[in-house]
C-alpha cells in the first residue's frame, strides 16, 4: 500500500461541520458522505492503490465548483478533483481528509464552432464524446488516449493524456485551446481562448499537465479538425520484440509519420484476439499497428514505402485492413488492450514512460530480462511511434509478495527509461505511483521549482496533495 | 482488482464464482462510458464498476445489505450494455443476479417497496391474473390523474398506470397448449415459448410468429406445463420462484423433445430469452441441471431463427417504409444478436435507421420502469430525442418491454415479427400508419441507413 500524508485531525474533528457547509452549496443528491456510498470512490484505474475518501461531492456548474473550493480553502480541507477515475496513475487517489470532486455530472457539449474549428466542453465530458458530437459533420478530437470511450476531457488535461494518433496530432496540450479554471480560492478565470495563441505567458502550457494541482478545469475549448479523407491500418508481424522495435526507429527514421504505430507483444496480442477478434497474428512474437490516412493514393503511397521498410525485418505476414469493419476491429483490440490484459492476469501495473526510439530494441530487450529476473510476466502494449512505452506488469494483488515485486521491476523499467534519455512519464501522469521517482529524474533544485510553481498556485498545497513530488519532502515543506 | 474472501468464504460456491467474476475486473473504468444509470445520473455509484465495488464490499464483509447497496443495485438496469463493453470479460449478469438475490433475503425493504414488488410478482407471470388486473387499472386510469405528489410510491403508481394500454385485446392462439402444424413438408419442429405478460399485453406477437413459421414449414409447439421463463422474478432477485418457473418450463419442453423431438425452442420476447439461454447456469445446482443445460442450448431468438430457415418476402413493399430499428438490450448486450433482425427487416424490403447511441436502454428493462420511474422515464425522453430526426414510420423491436416503452410518444412501435409476417403474406400490422400517412411523410434526406453503430 501506498504511504498518503497523515490526515488533518482538525479537519476530522470538524466532519459534521464540513458536510454541512457543503450541503449548503449543493444540492443533497451531490454531497456523499455515507461510507457505503464513498467506498466505491476509494480508488480509480490503479485499483491497488485505495484510500476512503473523506467526502466526495458532484458539482453540476462552474460556480458550484468554485465554491465548494473557496470552501474547502477557508476550512484548510485537501481536494481531490477526479474525472472518470481512469488514471492509471492513481492522479485520483482520495485521502482521508480530502473531498473528492466528482466532475461526471458537467457533462455537456456547449458549442461546436466549424467555421472556426472549436468546440466548448465541460470537463465531464468523455474524450470521445467529443468527437461523437461532431463526427457527423465531418469533424474529430485528435487525442484519443485509450481509456477514450469513458476518460473525461478534465482529466486529460490534468494528465496532458495523449494516445495512439498523437504521433501525427500532438497531445492535449496541442489540442486545447482555452481553460476555466477554478483556482483553490474560488476564482474562476479564463486561460487561452478560442485562437491557437494568446497574449503574454503561457498559462495554458502550465495548467494543461498539472495533475489538478493548480486548480480544477471546468470547461474546455478544444480543438477539432476536419477528419481525413480516409484511414487504412495495416498490421506487420515479427519474430521478436527488438526486431520489431527496430523496425519502429527505419519507419520513423526514414521522415515518414504514420497517424499511429503501436506496438504489442505475444501476450498482449493474445489477450486482444480473444477480445475483438480482429484477426491478429496469434504466431508472432511481437506485432505492430500502423495506420495512415488521406487519399487512396497518398495512402497508398505510404502503405508501400512502409511496407517496403518492414520488408527488411523478416516479417512473418504484412497485412493491409480491407474494410472500415477489419481497421475497426484492429483498433478495437488495441484501444481495450488493457483490460483485455483482465483475461490472462488478475492484476496489473500498467507503466509509462517514453525513450527515444532508436532505443527501443535495447529497452525491450532489457525489460525482457528483467521480467526472467523478476519472474513476472509482461505484456507490452505501446504508443511505439513517439517511444511511449507501457509495459503491463502482471502479478496477483492477493499475494503481497508479487505486488512488492510488480512494484520493484515497474520502477526499474522507468529508471531505464531515464537513463537511456527518457522520460518516466508519458502520457499517464506521475500521480501517486511515479512520485518517487520524481528524484531519478529530476535534481533537487528543479523539483523546488516545480514546488515553488505549486506553491504560487496553491499556498495551502491543498489540492491533489500527495501527487507527483516525493512523499517524504512535500509535507515538510509544504508545512 | 484484489479481493480479500477468507478460505472458509470461498469453500461455498455462490462466493467462489463471485470471488472469479470480481478478480476479472481491472477496474479500468469502461463500463461506466455506456452504463445508461451512470450516463444520466452521474454518480460512481450508479455505474457498473461501482456497483461491482459494492457488491465486492458486501460479500467481503459477509454482512447484509444495508440501504445504500439495495438502493444503487436497484438502480441497475441489467441491460448489461457494460458486458459488452467490457474488455477484461467481467460476468457482470451473473454477479448482479447474486446480489440481487442476496440483497433479497437480507435487506429489509419499505414496506411499500415489499409490497410493490410482491404484487409485481405475484401478477406479471400470471397471464389470467394480469389480465384481471389490466382490467381493473383500465379504470384506474380514470383516476390516474387524481394521484398526486412527488413520493416515489406515487411516481410509480402513475407510471403502472400510463404502461396499462388502453384497450384490452382479445385472447391469442397461445393462451392454450398446442401444436400448429406446418404447411406443406415439415422442416423443422420448434417450441414457441408462449410467456406470461407478453401474450395478454400483445397476443398479435406469437400470432404473427406462428403465421410465420408455420407458413416456413415449421411445426410449433406451445407446450403442456410451460409457462412464464422466470425473468421477471429472476431480476426481482425472487430466486426461489424463479427457479420454480424455470423448472417447469425445462421440465415441458424435455418431454417434448423426448416425445415428438425439438429442434430449437423460439422466443420473441427477447427479454426471456436471455435468461432461457442461462438456465444451464440457473439450474446448475439442481437435479435437472444436464436438461436445463440442453434445453439453454437449443433456445434461439425468433430473428436467429428466420435467419437459418432463409427467410424470404413473399411480396415487394407496396410503399417505401423507413423503419427505426430500436436494439433491445436483452438482444443486443445480452444476447449479442445485433445484425439479424436488421438483415431480415432489409430483406423484407424496409429501410431501416438506427438511432445515435444505440447500446444505451430504454429505460424499460421488466419492471424498472415501474420501479424506478424517474431514470426509466429520463431514458425514454433520450430514446426518443435519438429516434425522432431519423424521421421513421414506425418503431421496430424484439421486445415487448422496449415496444411499450416506446408507445404512447405519436410514433407506432411494432414488433419485428409482425413486420416480417406482413411481407411474407400476414395481415398489415395494425399499428403501421395508414397508407395515406406513411405517403405523406418523407424520411429524413440525409439518413445513413447502412451506418455502423459505434465500436462500443
Amino acid at each position: 500500500m501506498i504511504d498518503l500524508p497523515a490526515p488533518k485531525q482538525d479537519v476530522l474533528d470538524r466532519r459534521d461541520a464540513v458536510y454541512e457547509g457543503l450541503r449548503a452549496i449543493l444540492p443533497a443528491r451531490g454531497v456523499i458522505t455515507d461510507p457505503a456510498r464513498l467506498k466505491p470512490y476509494e480508488t480509480d484505474g490503479l485499483s491497488s492503490y485505495r484510500q476512503m475518501p473523506f467526502a466526495v461531492v458532484l458539482p453540476e456548474t462552474t460556480e458550484q465548483v468554485a465554491a465548494v473550493l473557496r470552501f474547502c480553502h477557508q476550512n484548510g480541507v485537501r481536494v481531490v478533483p477526479r474525472g472518470a477515475g481512469t488514471s492509471l496513475s492513481g492522479g485520483a487517489l482520495p485521502l482521508a481528509d480530502a473531498v473528492v470532486v466528482g466532475m461526471m455530472r458537467m457533462n455537456r457539449i456547449l458549442e461546436a464552432n466549424y467555421g472556426d474549428r472549436y468546440a466548448v466542453v465541460q470537463a465531464g465530458v468523455t474524450n470521445l464524446g467529443i468527437t461523437k458530437a461532431v463526427e457527423a459533420d465531418g469533424f474529430f478530437y485528435a487525442p484519443d488516449p485509450s481509456s477514450q470511450l469513458a476518460c473525461m476531457i478534465g482529466g486529460n488535461i490534468g494528465m496532458n493524456s495523449g494516445g495512439a494518433h498523437c504521433l501525427k496530432y500532438g497531445v492535449t496540450a496541442n489540442n486545447v485551446l482555452g481553460i476555466t479554471l477554478v483556482t483553490i480560492e474560488g476564482e474562476i478565470v479564463k486561460l487561452g481562448g478560442t485562437h491557437l495563441d494568446t497574449a503574454g505567458y503561457d498559462w495554458l502550457g502550465l495548467a494543461i499537465g498539472s495533475e489538478g494541482q493548480l486548480g480544477i478545469a471546468t470547461e474546455i475549448i478544444v480543438r477539432i479538425l476536419r477528419a481525413p479523407e480516409g484511414t487504412r491500418a495495416m498490421l506487420a508481424a515479427f519474430r521478436a520484440n527488438e526486431v520489431a522495435g527496430a523496425c519502429v526507429d527505419a519507419i520513423i527514421g526514414s521522415g515518414i509519420i504514420p497517424v499511429a504505430l503501436e506496438f504489442m507483444d505475444r501476450p498482449a496480442i493474445h489477450a486482444c484476439e480473444a477480445f475483438a477478434h480482429a484477426g491478429y497474428p496469434l504466431d508472432a512474437e511481437a506485432m505492430l499497428i500502423i495506420e495512415v490516412e488521406g487519399s487512396v493514393a497518398e495512402q497508398d503511397a505510404l502503405l508501400g514505402r512502409i511496407k517496403e521498410i518492414c520488408a527488411q525485418f523478416d516479417p512473418i505476414s504484412l497485412k493491409v485492413s480491407q474494410s472500415d469493419e477489419e481497421s475497426a476491429a484492429i483498433w478495437k483490440g488495441r484501444k481495450g488492450a488493457f483490460g483485455a490484459i483482465g483475461r490472462i492476469s488478475p492484476d496489473y501495473l500498467c507503466m509509462d514512460g517514453t525513450i527515444p526510439t532508436s532505443t527501443l530494441p535495447r529497452v525491450l530487450h532489457r525489460i525482457g530480462e528483467m521480467s526472467a529476473q523478476y519472474g513476472l510476466q509482461v505484456a507490452n502494449i505501446f504508443h511505439a511511434g513517439d517511444g511511449n512505452l507501457h509495459p503491463l506488469i502482471m502479478f496477483d494483488a492477493n499475494n503481497a509478495d508479487s505486488m512488492h515485486k510488480a512494484e520493484a521491476f515497474g520502477a526499474d523499467i522507468l529508471r531505464l527509461c531515464v537513463e537511456v534519455g527518457g522520460c518516466l512519464t508519458g502520457e499517464h501522469g506521475v500521480g501517486v505511483e511515479k512520485r518517487d521517482l520524481m528524484g531519478v529524474q529530476f535534481t533537487d533544485t528543479e523539483l523546488d521549482q516545480q514546488r515553488r510553481i505549486k506553491t504560487a498556485f496553491d499556498p495551502d498545497w491543498l489540492l491533489n496533495t500527495a501527487k507527483v513530488f516525493p512523499l517524504s519532502d512535500t509535507i515538510p515543506r509544504a508545512a | 482488482m484484489q479481493t480479500s474472501f477468507t478460505a472458509e468464504q470461498l469453500a461455498a460456491p455462490d462466493i467462489a464464482i463471485a470471488d472469479r467474476i470480481l478478480r476479472s475486473c481491472v477496474h479500468c473504468g469502461f463500463c461506466t462510458a455506456t452504463c445508461p444509470s451512470f450516463v444520466v445520473v452521474g454518480d460512481e455509484d450508479d455505474s457498473p464498476r461501482g456497483r461491482i465495488y459494492l457488491i465486492k464490499d458486501m460479500l467481503e464483509t459477509g454482512a447484509p445489505a444495508s440501504e445504500p447497496v439495495a438502493f444503487h443495485l436497484d438502480r441497475c438496469l441489467s441491460c448489461l450494455a457494460c458486458m459488452t463493453t467490457c474488455p477484461s470479460g467481467v460476468d457482470y449478469m451473473h454477479l448482479i443476479d447474486y446480489a440481487r438475490v442476496r440483497v433479497e433475503e437480507t435487506y429489509q425493504r419499505p414496506r411499500h417497496d415489499r409490497a410493490l414488488r410482491a404484487l409485481l410478482a405475484a401478477i406479471l407471470p400470471y397471464p389470467a391474473r394480469l389480465r384481471a388486473a389490466l382490467r381493473g387499472a383500465r379504470l384506474a386510469r380514470f383516476a390516474g390523474g387524481l394521484i398526486g405528489g412527488e413520493t416515489l410510491f406515487a411516481q410509480r403508481l402513475r407510471a403502472m398506470l400510463d404502461l396499462a394500454p388502453g384497450a384490452l385485446p382479445g385472447r391469442g392462439a397461445t393462451e392454450r397448449q398446442g401444436v400448429f402444424p406446418p404447411q406443406g413438408t415439415r422442416r423443422a419442429r420448434v417450441a414457441l415459448l408462449a410467456g406470461c405478460a407478453q401474450q395478454v399485453l400483445d397476443p398479435g406477437i406469437h400470432d404473427a410468429t406462428i403465421r410465420l413459421l408455420t407458413r416456413m414449414g415449421v411445426e410449433v409447439v406451445v407446450a403442456r406445463g410451460a409457462g412464464c421463463c422466470g425473468a421477471l422474478t429472476h431480476h426481482l432477485g425472487k430466486h426461489a420462484a424463479a427457479l420454480d418457473f424455470a423448472r417447469a418450463n425445462v421440465a415441458a419442453w424435455s418431454r417434448e423433445i423426448d416425445t415428438d423431438g425439438l429442434d430449437a425452442i423460439v422466443t420473441d420476447t427477447s427479454g426471456c430469452g436471455t435468461v432461457l439461454k442461462d438456465y444451464g447456469f440457473l439450474l446448475r445446482d439442481t437435479p435437472e441441471a444436464e436438461r436445463a443445460a440442453r434445453i439453454a442450448s437449443l433456445a434461439v431468438d425468433i430473428s436467429e431463427l428466420l435467419l437459418r430457415l432463409d427467410y424470404q418476402p413473399s411480396r415487394p413493399p407496396e410503399q417505401p417504409i423507413t423503419l427505426a430499428y430500436h436494439a433491445a438490450c436483452s438482444l443486443q448486450h445480452g444476447q449479442k444478436i445485433t445484425d439479424a433482425p436488421k438483415i431480415l427487416l432489409k430483406r423484407a424490403g424496409f429501410t431501416v435507421a438506427e438511432p445515435r447511441d444505440a447500446h444505451l436502454c430504454c429505460g424499460s428493462a421488466g419492471t424498472y420502469n415501474i420501479l424506478q420511474p424517474d431514470i426509466a422515464g429520463q431514458l425514454r425522453a433520450r430514446k426518443l430525442e435519438t429516434i425522432k430526426p431519423l424521421k421513421p414510420h414506425a418503431i421496430a423491436a424484439g421486445n415487448i418491454g422496449c415496444l411499450t416503452q416506446l408507445g404512447g410518444a405519436g410514433l407506432s412501435t411494432i414488433h419485428t415479427v409482425e413486420l416480417l409476417d406482413w411481407m411474407a403474406g400476414g395481415p398489415r400490422p395494425a399499428q403501421l400508419p395508414a397508407e395515406a400517412a406513411i405517403a405523406a411523410t418523407q424520411p429524413h434526406p440525409e439518413l445513413e441507413t447502412d451506418g455502423e453503430p459505434g465500436w462500443v
